[in-house]
Parts: C-alpha cells; sequence; structure tokens
C-alpha cells in the first residue's frame, strides 16, 4: 500500500508523496477503510499539476494518531472508480471532484453540484436548477423552505418529502454562501491577508479555522510556536467551544418556544464572547490567532478577570440547565427526536460533537493532539442516543468540561517570558496538514506549496462537510415541526460548507 | 417548578443595558478611529492593510472597508488608534472615511433622510435580514442585538420573518453570485416604503472578499443603501444606534425614549 505516513501539522514534500495509478489509488484506499472505525477520510482533494490533476487523499489513523496521504494523477474528465458505494462517506467528496475537475464516477448514486463554483467544469449546471430527488404521488407532498429562512441565518435550500406532518425524506442544497474563499487564499497573498480570510471561513468558528491556518502555515515554514503561545491558543480554543456551546442552548430552548431558557442561556454567552472582547478587541476572537506571534499575550490579570467570569458563569449556567433537563415538556421535544444511530453516524462519516452524541469517541484533542493538547489527557465527552437530547447534553458536558480545563490551566498560569523564533517563508514543493478540534468537530486544513514556495492550493473543510448528511438522515420519520430543533442540535455551518 | 423559575429569573439580575444611546462595549473595542497628524511613512502604512482602506496623501481610513483587525494601530500607534466609540454608521458612504485630524464623531446628513423615513419609522421598524455570503458572526451580532443585554425591541426595532411583513432589509456578507437572485427577490417583496440597511464590512464594500469572481454585487448598483453600519462583525451597539440615528431626528445620545 503506497501511502505516505505523517503526523498532525507536519508538513512533507511533495516529491516524498507517492504517486499510484488511479486504480492502485482507489483500491489502497477502500484497503486502509477496511481497518475500522478509527480510519476516516479527513481530506481528498485536487489540484492542477503538470500532467493533469494531481488527487490528494488524506486518511487519519485515530488509533495510531497519524494521517497517511496518498495520490494519483487523472486528466479532467477522466473516470474513478467511486467509494461512495461502500464508504458512503466519500460521498460528498465525489462530488466536489465531479463539480471541480468533471471526474466522472460512474458508480456512485448521484453526482450532484455541491457549491457551484464560478470555474465549475459543468458551466451549465446553475443553482436556480438543482437536481432534487422528487416524487410523483398523490399522497405525499414536498415543501420547500430558503434559500431564506424565518430567522437571521444562513441561506441553505432544504427540500422535503412529507407524509402529512411527517418528513419521509430531506434534501438539502447548499452553496448561497460560496465567496470562492479557497482561490482567494492563492489570490490575496500576504499573511495578514490570509489570516483574515482563515477568520471569516465560518466566522462563529474564527479560533477554530484560524488556528488551522496557523498550524499549516508554520509547518510550512517549519516554525515551532512556544508553550506559551500553544497554551493560548488552546485556551482560546476552550473558550470559543463553551461560548458558542452555551449560545446553543439558547437557540434550541427558542426552537421549543421556551422562553426562560432562550434569555437565560443566552445572556449567559454575553460575558464569554465579552471576554474575547477584552482580551483582543472583537467579540468572536478575530485578529487573536496570527501564525507565528500573537498581538494580544494573555496576562494574569486577563486570566483573573476570566476565572472571575467563570465563577460568575458556572452556577447559573449549571441552575439553567438543571432546570430545563427536569422540563418534561423540554424532554418531550428532545428526547427520542432526530435520532442518528452510531452505525449512520458512521457510515456517513460524521465527526465532532454531533458524532460524540450519536457515541463515536471521535475527537482530534485525543486522537491527533497538537500544540498544549499533546500534555492533556482528554476524555471525550460520549453518548449514546443520537438524539436531540444527546447533542443539548453534549452542549452542557463539554460547556463544563471546557471551564474545567481552564479554570485549572489559567489558575495556575504562570507567563514564561516569550521567545518566539521568526516566520520564515514556506518551503516549496511541499504539502502540510493541520487538524483542529473546533467546537463543531474535525477541521482539517491542507496546503500545497509550488517550487517557488508559493500556496498553488488551499484546501479547506469544515466539519460541516461531513455532518449535514447526517442533519438530512436525522429528520426522517420525524414530525416537520421538530426540523428546527433537529436543526439547531446540529447548528452546522452554512459558509464553512460552502466556502 | 414555578418558584424554581421565579429564583432562576431572580438570579439573573438586572441583565440589560440602561442606555444603548451612550453605552460603550467593556474592554477593549476597535471603533471609530483617530489619525492623528504625526508624520509617518505613508505608503508603509497603507500596504499594511489587508482591505486596502488606508488612503494617503492624506492618510484616511475608509471604514467601509476596514476590517478591524487593528494592525495598522499597532505597528503605527502614534499615527492610528481606535478609540471604543461604537457609534460609526451613517447614510453617506464618504462619511465613513477618516481622514488624519478628523476627531469628531461619525453621524447621519439629515437633509439625504428621505423624508418618509423618520415619518413613517420613527417608532416602529420592523425588519428582514438577508445573509448574502455573510461568515455568520454579523448574523449572531444582529441576533445578539434583540437579545436581553441590548433588548433593541424596546426601541421598537424588531427582525420579522418574512419579507412580507417588513418595513426594509439588512444586507449582511459579501453578496455571492448564488445569493444575488434571492438578495433581489426578497427586496422586491418588501412593500413600499422600505429602507435598505448594509450591515458590516463585508456588505458595504466585499470586505477581504472584494474582488472574488464569486461575487455579484450589481444589485447595489440600482439600489442605494439607506444606512452603512461598519464592522467586522457588526456591534449590537453599533447597529442600534445606527439604526436609531437613522429614524429618530436630532442627536439622539442619552435622549431616546423606549
Amino acid at each position: 500500500m503506497d501511502f505516505i505516513t505523517i503526523k498532525n501539522n507536519q508538513r512533507i514534500s511533495l516529491q516524498t508523496i507517492p504517486v499510484q495509478a488511479p486504480f492502485k489509488f482507489v483500491q489502497g484506499i477502500a484497503d486502509l477503510m477496511a481497518a475500522g472505525e478509527h480510519i476516516h477520510c479527513v481530506s481528498y482533494f485536487g489540484y492542477p499539476s503538470e500532467d493533469g490533476i494531481r488527487l490528494i487523499c488524506c486518511l487519519a489513523d485515530d488509533r495510531e494518531g497519524v494521517i497517511r496521504v496518498g495520490a494519483t494523477s487523472v486528466k479532467p474528465g477522466d473516470t474513478l472508480e467511486s467509494l461512495t458505494v461502500q464508504y458512503p462517506a466519500f460521498q460528498s467528496f465525489e462530488r466536489e471532484l465531479h463539480e471541480d475537475y468533471g471526474i466522472a464516477f460512474p458508480d456512485h448514486p448521484w453526482l450532484k453540484p455541491v457549491r457551484y463554483p464560478k470555474d465549475r467544469a459543468h458551466q451549465a449546471n446553475d443553482i436556480a436548477h438543482y437536481p432534487f430527488y422528487s416524487i410523483d404521488s398523490e399522497e405525499l407532498h414536498e415543501v420547500g423552505v430558503g434559500p431564506i429562512h424565518a430567522g437571521i441565518i444562513e441561506p441553505g435550500h432544504f427540500r422535503f418529502i412529507c407524509n402529512g406532518e411527517q418528513i419521509l425524506h430531506l434534501e438539502i442544497q447548499l452553496g448561497y454562501q460560496h465567496r470562492g474563499i479557497e482561490k482567494l487564499f492563492l489570490k490575496k497573498d500576504r499573511l495578514l491577508q490570509r489570516s483574515i480570510l482563515a477568520e471569516s471561513i465560518a466566522g462563529d468558528t474564527a479560533v477554530g479555522h484560524s488556528l488551522a491556518f496557523a498550524g499549516v502555515w508554520e509547518s510550512l515554514c517549519g516554525f515551532i510556536p512556544s508553550e506559551r503561545l500553544q497554551f493560548e491558543r488552546a485556551v482560546a480554543l476552550e473558550m470559543e467551544r463553551m461560548a458558542v456551546h452555551t449560545g446553543d442552548l439558547s437557540g434550541i430552548c427558542t426552537d421549543i418556544a421556551y422562553q426562560l431558557g432562550s434569555s437565560v442561556f443566552g445572556r449567559l454567552r454575553t460575558p464569554l464572547i465579552n471576554f474575547f472582547q477584552s482580551w483582543c478587541g472583537n467579540r468572536f476572537a478575530k485578529s487573536l490567532i496570527r501564525p507565528g506571534k500573537t498581538n494580544f499575550p494573555l496576562t494574569p490579570e486577563l486570566a483573573g478577570k476570566w476565572l472571575e467570569v467563570a465563577d460568575a458563569f458556572e452556577p447559573d449556567f449549571t441552575e439553567m440547565y438543571d432546570e430545563l433537563s427536569d422540563l418534561p415538556t423540554a424532554l418531550a421535544r428532545f428526547e427520542k427526536t432526530g435520532v442518528v444511530s452510531a452505525d449512520t453516524a458512521l457510515s456517513i462519516g460524521m465527526v465532532g460533537m454531533a458524532a460524540r452524541a450519536s457515541g463515536l469517541s471521535r475527537d482530534i484533542r485525543l486522537s491527533h493532539p497538537q500544540g498544549w493538547f499533546k500534555d492533556v489527557v482528554h476524555q471525550p465527552v460520549v453518548k449514546h442516543h443520537g438524539d436531540v437530547f444527546s447533542r443539548v447534553q453534549m452542549r452542557k458536558e463539554e460547556t463544563l468540561q471546557s471551564l474545567g480545563y481552564l479554570r485549572e490551566y489559567l489558575r495556575n498560569f504562570r507567563p514564561e517570558v516569550r521567545q518566539e523564533e521568526s516566520l520564515r517563508s514556506p518551503e516549496p514543493s511541499s504539502l502540510a496538514v493541520s487538524l483542529v478540534e473546533g467546537w463543531r468537530g474535525e477541521i482539517c486544513h491542507c496546503a500545497v506549496t509550488g517550487v517557488n514556495g508559493e500556496l498553488i492550493r488551499y484546501k479547506i473543510k469544515d466539519p460541516s462537510f461531513h455532518n449535514w448528511t447526517g442533519l438530512a438522515l436525522a429528520v426522517r420519520m420525524n414530525d416537520i415541526s421538530d426540523f428546527p430543533v433537529c436543526n439547531k442540535s446540529f447548528n452546522l455551518s452554512y459558509c464553512g460548507h460552502d466556502l | 417548578m414555578m418558584l424554581r423559575s421565579l429564583k432562576i429569573l431572580f438570579h439573573q439580575g438586572k441583565q440589560y443595558i440602561p442606555d444603548i444611546t451612550t453605552a460603550t462595549p467593556p474592554g477593549i473595542f476597535r471603533g471609530r478611529p483617530v489619525i492623528s497628524k504625526t508624520f509617518v511613512e505613508e505608503q508603509a502604512l497603507a500596504e499594511i492593510c489587508p482591505a486596502g482602506a488606508i488612503g494617503v496623501a492624506p492618510v484616511s481610513i475608509d471604514l467601509g472597508k476596514c476590517v478591524f483587525c487593528g494592525e495598522c494601530a499597532l505597528l503605527f500607534p502614534e499615527k492610528i488608534r481606535f478609540t471604543n466609540d461604537p457609534r460609526m454608521a451613517s447614510n453617506v458612504r464618504n462619511r465613513l472615511i477618516i481622514s488624519e485630524g478628523d476627531e469628531k464623531e461619525i453621524n447621519i446628513d439629515p437633509d439625504e433622510v428621505r423624508s418618509e423615513i423618520r415619518k413613517i419609522f420613527g417608532h416602529s421598524l420592523k425588519l428582514r435580514q438577508v445573509s448574502a455570503g455573510g461568515d455568520n458572526s454579523c448574523e449572531m451580532e444582529l441576533n445578539a442585538a434583540g437579545n436581553v443585554n441590548f433588548d433593541m425591541g424596546r426601541y421598537g426595532i424588531e427582525f420579522v420573518a418574512s419579507p412580507r411583513h417588513a418595513d426594509g432589509l439588512v444586507v449582511t456578507g459579501p453578496v455571492t453570485e448564488n445569493m444575488a437572485e434571492p438578495l433581489r427577490i426578497c427586496y422586491d417583496a418588501v412593500p413600499y416604503p422600505k429602507v435598505l440597511i448594509l450591515a458590516g464590512t463585508d456588505a458595504i464594500s466585499g470586505g477581504i472578499f472584494a474582488g472574488s469572481p464569486a461575487l455579484d454585487r450589481s444589485f447595489f448598483n440600482d439600489h442605494p443603501a439607506d444606512l452603512y453600519i461598519p464592522g467586522n462583525p457588526v456591534h449590537p451597539l453599533t447597529f442600534i444606534n445606527g439604526v436609531l440615528s437613522l429614524v429618530r431626528s436630532g442627536d439622539i445620545k442619552g435622549r431616546v425614549s423606549s
């Protein structure tokens, strides 16, 4: 099997990646996948090379803590054997390759468009004519919702096939948010521009995506962040997790019309994001993470301030959660609603918090730890029912887990003298891969450099890329009125998917 | 259960900000910048800006392009300073450009406000929001504007679900090509008279996404905005004060009843 083995945040020369014949490459992926649930695809992308399109597949091995990287070379419009039939987790990766380069996967069930990029292979495909799965029936009806929804949220189209109030099938059409961000990483060639692009991939995950960008960039440049920088980044990542999870609990309460929970969790989020503002001047931590440095060092005063925030937060959070989880009317909406079984989650390649709610213990902080997490014994929170309530419990337990970590770290915070080496230029003809466990789950960034060290491909994968399929399957056989709370319990990213 | 709910309510204390028009964000906040007349290498300063927001001779910052990263102020602290003043909105695009020596607040040009806006929407403005490539940070801040802390509803300003129920549109995001048509359809569905508000730098100029071929901003060629509200994302205080200054007459500071 010709796959090279690397670690998270490692740079390798492109020459060291074995380029196999297409059929051998696909067979190699299938063979690796067959080893079990600890192997999953974190990125599968192409870029133009001198001999056509170079495809790179990155499979994470959660047990060994390594990433196996393989490559092949194809021409635009070539045919490749589809892995989707055997491993449905590949369905969106293959659709993307089909959309971008016209690669045909004849046995793929349906190569639907993903996000309608400007330079897509089939220009005739347009977003107004997405090929929905439809029915011709007297008894069943279809409900179309979006792209613009009833609240202040991002656009996407949901097409339901219903039997009365019951959802039989949901198809989610995305792509409305496509800003061409991967191409902009190549075009806007200053590091600061790229840092700001990374913060804007998904504004609710500014820390997560910025850390993946910093990881990739620093690996390309051979830069090793100081202990203190690693520490500050881990702190920011866990603070972001707490803030979003708390906000999600508010949103979930809104969607079951529970006003008290909605207001209380909503206002509990405020001091958490205001802390980011005290730290770096932005409530979403934009500008906090920069490759090779930080503009906003964590000071003992800030650490002390956060501990005060945490002390005020915890009793009110716990009190509100205890009340919520004790309310029969809330539980009736949460329990056995929007179920994703462990088998389904595994087969469609779900990641992160939603996967853990379905019993899959997938957490990059444990399996591929980087930076500060290398020295931390992290025990992922795992639930087993895969319903809305499991995802609600995840929010609460992960919030308190992060709070516990932060309290421990910040109580013992002794700022060392910072000695950051200077950031060199990226190495030429290289690939770097970075995995980060953001609050939603596994974020993967890959960068490829050309002969002069310039970026020739930047590939971003938000956890939503896998998990949208989870939402589509979760709502089957549920009442359509339960869709909002199911949707919020996943809280997936539109812009993170559409890029 | 009722008693427990009351107890929780009691434990929240007072969460609302008493007067939005005079409040400032806690901690450090990159609000309206002030540019000194100190001599610096202007070209070097302009080149720092990732969004091309800094002009030279005289030095200026266009808040409609600024992504509020603060890098210019970090590298040229003697030249540029971001104040914590969140009031940065104007109905005139040029007023978002701050030049050397400008210390005064950014405001509305009352002569440019259409007469029906203040007459009809002064005490009740229902808005429909459209995210057109927004990264979800502006969207979350607009949601936060209605939470118990900022409580925008006290001024009669609220977001509604349908454009048919709305008096205007708030656009976030740089407007992707894939959202160009839905945005037009939604705008057309709002009954007259209506206002158009651009919230956040991405909406005002494209921000960091300016120049991407995946955008289609042609909607703005034939639809001039009534209000530009800068930010990355737009802070709830910036948004609420901006909208208030558009729909209410005179200086709103400390003088707006809910």
